[in-house]
């Protein structure tokens, strides 16, 4: 029992004489809606009181940082020891202008690195391709060979920085690219650590950057991760993502509920296909999530989601190392959140899902820049995102303390509701066969669309507000200066590559294409073949050529 | 007396751009006022784009895209229908999309840029003004 009889005795009779002021009240006055509920629709009640948390069990529900559940922290020490990663993720143009962020961010005192790609990178083209027109270095860097790749990280110690790159459908080339980078650097392979995002199941249900279908897209990424198991101990080869989920429309019962289920999923295709036993490999997994604008919805999202995989990993996959119960996780605050109009509004959003973030006990934060609704952020945006987190760490207080909402009547209730509809979801995915079957039945999609779809309506009939956009806007126009990527990137970069095809030794070229090509019909590791092809300066898209040759092309089938 | 034939619109997603939230709205949204909806799914090309709107019949091309390709990639729409003798397809587009890029849209034959923001009524209105209901 979470509280004595009599407590829960004096509370029923306090609450119940608070009941009957709050009728006569609000017969006067009248509550301002007729329900209160939380950005994903999830309803709020007035008042959260002892009854609401008197089932909780202390040790199995709560605990201390540091041991299962895993609830108020991985860590025994919390922020104290060291804080978060500031992690601001970036890229833009080529190589050499992403270069020159990166250590104009690193003298700022971002503790990590995060590389974003343009799209021909991010779906397996090179920029010569027609399929790339118009996109280079739009939506981040572009990366078509190791020479770029190298650009990418000149003057960077690859074995003391960490760099997370958002990459999918070619995880494995740029990650190939990374360790061949890294050996040039003379760095240890065992001793670099980073991730790459590299979840294929998020971008099915949400991101749509995909190339082959489901299941082969999954045995690449066991590849990895038992590459990483074995020869890379320190990298994280995955980030199982809520993020692009969320940013879809979902709830943040479905953000949790599908993210934790993905993870299921490749921890049974890891263990099926590679033999690797759980704690062989489990301590690498990690997390991405996003941080709306519902602080304490967030919040509780974040402790739920420690305690769920704790619980699975513990029952589901009885895992015996307690690293392996752990769930890392990186957050980023949410884009969809932010406005165009009155966009320097949207520094107070990121600070406020920033502060989220930190409550909620993230190993890593990126904070948007204010401008990010209408371009890429520019170097100003950029640097009050990142002292918006140096100002949480270090001026807030926020860090002193582990997990301070702890106990609430409320955080612990909304903590307990998130995780039970999540299970519910999490059983609904189980009894369809697994997550690559409710992808195939378009179940998650669906869901989503149908939350996004809500929250749209909400929007129109003012039940949900943005400032600036649906109430208290304005005719005034509020002028950011944007940032432009020339469209001349684009043809330097192409000329860039032919360079590099000429000069090239073809006759490698073709060999480790080959090589790796009969690697993935003897469902081989494609990992050392990979390395071996970037090496030789294979570009990324004629590696992701022999992929779709061999495993086929997956086409959105446009559910809305 | 002649059934009058339903508006078609097809909502498309040009280029390798995979941010469908808004166009999977929209979509629903125009289905739910009456109108016959086609959406492309992500990563059409142009000339995909044109001949899809052809094969489908429809009236009102709706291009979504936010990765900034827009500049090259609607105009590209516009002209592929016009190479195919089907310029009376009204072709707007939403996004994300600077005001400084609204004239060389405009210019291009795009009729209507909608960016964040923009309330589902407002585009709901525009079609009802410029295409029909």
């Amino acid at each position: 029992m979470y509280y004595s009889d009599r407590l829960l005795l004096e509370s029923k009779s306090l609450t119940d004489k608070w009941e009957e002021e709050v009728r006569k009240i609000a017969a006067l006055y009248p509550d301002q809606k007729a329900r209160f509920s939380t950005v994903s629709d999830l309803e709020i009640k007035r008042l959260y009181t002892p009854e609401d948390i008197k089932d909780l069990d202390f040790t199995n529900d709560i605990g201390v940082p540091g041991e299962f559940p895993y609830l108020r922290g991985n860590q025994p020490t919390g922020y104290r020891g060291r804080y978060w990663t500031f992690r601001m993720f970036s890229g833009m143009g080529s190589a050499e202008d992403t270069n020159r962020r990166w250590h104009l961010l690193l003298r700022e005192g971002n503790t990590g690195l995060s590389a974003a790609f343009d799209y021909p990178t991010l779906m397996g083209y090179d920029t010569d391709s027609p399929r790339a027109k118009g996109e280079c270095g739009k939506c981040g860097v572009a990366i078509d060979t190791l020479e770029d790749f190298l650009a990418l990280v000149e003057g960077i110690p690859l074995d003391k920085v960490t760099t997370s790159m958002t990459i999918n459908p070619p995880a494995t080339v740029l990650w190939a690219m990374y360790i061949a980078a890294a050996k040039r650097q003379g760095a240890a392979v065992s001793e670099i650590s980073g991730t790459i995002q590299n979840d294929m199941l998020k971008e099915f249900i949400a991101q749509k950057t995909f190339m082959c279908p489901p299941e082969p897209s999954i045995k690449l990424i066991s590849d990895t991760i038992e590459f990483g198991a074995k020869y890379v101990p320190r990298w994280n080869p995955i980030s199982i993502s809520g993020y692009h989920i969320r940013e879809a429309g979902s709830t943040a019962v479905q953000e949790l509920a599908f993210t934790i289920r993905d993870g299921i999923e490749y921890v049974e295709d890891v263990i099926k296909r590679k033999g690797l036993a759980v704690d062989d490999f489990a301590s690498r997994l990690s997390f991405f999530f996003n941080s709306h604008i519902d602080f304490f919805e967030e919040i509780c999202k974040m402790r739920a989601a420690r305690r769920m995989w704790a619980r699975i990993m513990k029952e589901r996959f009885k895992a015996k190392n307690p690293r392996s119960l752990w769930m890392r996780f990186h957050t980023q605050t949410a884009g969809c959140s932010l406005t165009a109009q009155q966009p320097y509004n949207n520094v107070v959003r990121t600070a406020l899902e920033a502060l989220a973030a930190v409550l909620g006990g993230t190993q890593s934060l990126h904070t948007n820049s204010l401008d990010e609704v209408l371009c890429l952020p520019s170097e100003h945006a950029v640097e009050i995102a990142l002292r918006t987190q140096q100002i949480i760490a270090e001026e807030t207080g926020v860090a002193n303390t582990i997990d301070p909402l702890a106990g609430s009547y409320f955080v612990e209730n909304l903590t307990n509701r998130l995780e039970a509809d999540a299970w519910e979801y999490i059983s609904r995915i189980d009894g369809m066969g697994g997550m690559i079957k409710a992808i195939e039945l378009g179940f998650p999609q669906m869901e989503i669309a149908d939350a996004a779809y809500n929250y749209q309506r909400q929007l129109a009939c003012k039940e949900k507000i943005m400032v600036g956009v649906n109430k208290y806007a304005t005719d005034e126009r509020q002028q950011v200066p944007l940032v432009e990527i020339d469209d001349r990137i684009e043809t330097e970069q192409i000329g860039r590559l032919s360079g590099v095809k000429r000069r090239r030794d073809w006759n490698a070229v073709r060999r480790s294409l080959a090589d790796l090509k009969s690697a993935l019909m003897r469902e081989d590791n494609v990992m050392p073949h990979c390395i071996e092809a970037v090496e030789n300066l294979a570009t990324l898209q004629e590696i992701c050529d022999v992929y779709r040759e061999v495993f086929g092309q997956y086409r959105d089938p446009g559910i809305f | 007396m002649e059934k009058k034939r339903k508006i078609r619109i097809m909502i498309a997603k040009p280029g390798l751009d995979g941010h469908d939230r808004g166009a999977r709205i929209l979509a629903r949204f125009f289905r739910d006022a009456g109108y016959e909806v086609i959406y492309t799914g992500c990563h059409q090309t142009p000339e995909q784009i044109a001949q899809a709107a052809i094969q489908e019949d429809v009236d009102l091309v709706g291009l979504s895209c936010l990765s900034g390709a827009h500049r090259l990639l609607f105009p590209q729409v516009v002209s592929q229908l016009k190479a195919h003798g089907a310029e009376d397809i009204t072709v707007i587009g939403g996004g994300i999309i600077p005001e400084q890029d609204f004239p060389l849209l405009a210019e291009a034959g795009i009729k209507a840029i909608f960016t964040p923001g923009a309330s589902l009524e407002s585009i709901l209105q525009w079609v009802l003004d410029n295409v029909g209901g």
